[in-house]
């Protein structure tokens, strides 16, 4: 019956916002250059679906890269952390300042070193910069939080550093890797976007730049169309982290079974 | 000659702390012994420098037949909270890189051994308090350790299931031949369990009193078990004064 209501009450909510939203323009008379109806924003999706789904896959495919990009380079950092004191000390200070450096103010910078022959390479590249950080903070606090008395006892069983770092460390960490991947995984998508915007005209071909254009030429409902799709992205994202982080944790770890119960 | 002797050992902590002192003791193979004394007197420590997990400033561990094999229980179960009874049982056997069918072998015996056949893939957050427990002295005896050291693993517990974990060590103690040395602050756990009674001092800890308790106690109650009891608070009092 709960399981009822989470679903059929957002609908209802969902409904009655966007019936009021045709309603309030086709009372008022908006200008569809201002504000466009649901309806309008529908034929503009489908009058545009082709090209839309183009932009669509360009910024997935962006994103997605980014993402796995992170995590590789996320987790590798952590785990070269969690080796050497000394290799944290000196390291993450810098992965601070990437991390509270405006993207959008070292985009163009990338944009030219990259060089705009590959634009593809630059946006993954900025976007991977935005979705870093929280998987190395994820990772990092992860590894680090193996039970002391487990270490011990692998010590006292002549564990080596690669056994408790397999057995014990990673496993430890998961819970917080998948935390931090969660949050990775939207800001990829405003990593790409906001890469999208830096690229500008005619190289860029996402959903971003999308926007951008139709909103040049005031095609205000293929804009909201372009909008819309972002947004089922992000929420695609969202919920393919949350199945994944339920199918890990579920047996064991109390975030997860406390969702399940 | 003794399996393990520790003479004059001190070990301070970074904060300062001089957590032992002068701290010396034999323990006999085959001997199941207690080291009983207030919170905080340094009982872990002396258990931690045994197993080598620490090494002490002043004095010296030694093990006169060289290096048993160690099995270390914890006041906390300390399992992996992702992997079953089996696999925590075998850990190990994992870490020596035992082929996986043998290892799976020997930690089914060992977990039958402890009472938990049948449990094998349970996880810890499937099981009680005193079943986790069992897992951790299962995984203690996987590795068929000489010297077998317990760090109050049944404090947390409630009395019932302590004193039938007590039990257990007992039969596991004398079906092995094992040689224990287990941390306690419960005098009746140290009366009614071990041959022999070594009492600290608050910290700085040292042994205050080396308690012999050969005649045999079957019963918690028996006038022998009370009256072991008996001389072991006095010894207590004595030395915490």
């Amino acid at each position: 019956m709960k399981r009822l209501t989470d679903i059929a009450f957002p609908l209802l909510l969902a409904a009655l916002v966007l019936g009021g939203w045709e309603a309030a323009i086709a009372h008022w008379q908006v200008p569809q250059y201002v504000m466009p109806a649901p309806s309008a924003i529908a034929r503009a999706f489908c009058a545009n679906f082709t090209s839309l789904m183009e932009s669509l896959f360009s910024t997935l495919s962006v994103t997605l890269q980014a993402f796995f990009a992170a995590c590789v380079l996320g987790v590798a950092a952590a785990i070269g952390f969690s080796q050497s004191r000394l290799l944290e000390r000196t390291l993450y200070p810098y992965a601070v300042i990437l991390q509270v450096t405006p993207v959008v103010a070292i985009a163009p910078l990338i944009m030219i070193w990259v060089g705009f022959e590959h634009i593809n390479l630059a946006l993954v590249i900025i976007a991977t910069i935005v979705a870093f950080f929280p998987i190395l903070a994820g990772a990092t606090l992860g590894l680090k939080s193996a039970d002391f008395n487990l270490l011990d006892l692998a010590r006292l069983h002549g564990a080596s550093r690669l056994q408790i770092l397999w057995r014990i460390r990673l496993p430890t960490a998961l819970p917080y890797l998948l935390s931090g991947m969660k949050t990775a995984g939207g800001l990829a998508l405003i990593g790409a976007v906001v890469a999208e915007f830096v690229a500008g005209s005619g190289t860029a071909t996402g959903l971003a730049w999308r926007i951008v254009e139709s909103g040049n030429r005031l095609e205000i409902a293929t804009l909201f169309a372009a909008l819309a799709l972002l947004a089922a992205a992000g929420v695609l994202i969202f919920a393919a982290l949350s199945l994944l982080e339920w199918a890990l944790l579920r047996r064991w770890h109390e975030s997860a079974i406390s969702q399940a119960a | 000659m003794s399996l393990l002797s520790l003479s004059r050992v001190a070990k301070r902590f970074a904060n300062g702390t001089q957590a032992l002192r002068d701290l010396s003791f034999t323990v006999a193979p085959g001997e199941f012994v207690s080291l009983l004394g207030p919170s905080g007197c340094g009982k872990s420590t002396a258990l931690r420098l045994a197993a080598g997990l620490l090494a002490p400033d002043a004095g010296k561990v030694d093990f006169p037949h060289g290096k048993p094999q160690i099995g270390f229980v914890f006041q906390e179960p300390t399992l992996m909270p992702w992997a079953d009874a089996l696999t925590n049982a075998r850990f190990p056997l994992d870490l020596k890189s035992m082929p996986r069918r043998e290892a799976d072998v020997r930690a089914r015996a060992v977990l039958a051994r402890v009472g938990l056949a049948g449990f094998e893939h349970a996880l810890p957050r499937e099981l009680s308090g005193g079943m986790k427990m069992r897992v951790s002295l299962a995984r203690a005896l996987v590795a068929e350790p000489k010297l077998l050291l317990l760090d109050e693993p049944f404090a947390a517990l409630d009395e019932i299931t302590r004193n039938r974990l007590g039990d257990d060590l007992l039969r596991l103690w004398r079906e092995d031949g094992l040689t224990i040395l287990f941390v306690t602050h419960s005098v009746s756990e140290s009366s009614y369990l071990s041959q022999r009674v070594l009492v600290m001092t608050p910290r700085p800890g040292r042994i205050a009193a080396d308690i012999a308790l050969p005649h045999s106690r079957d019963d918690r109650l028996s006038a022998v078990t009370v009256e072991a009891q008996r001389t072991i608070s006095a010894e207590l009092n004595q030395a915490t004064a």
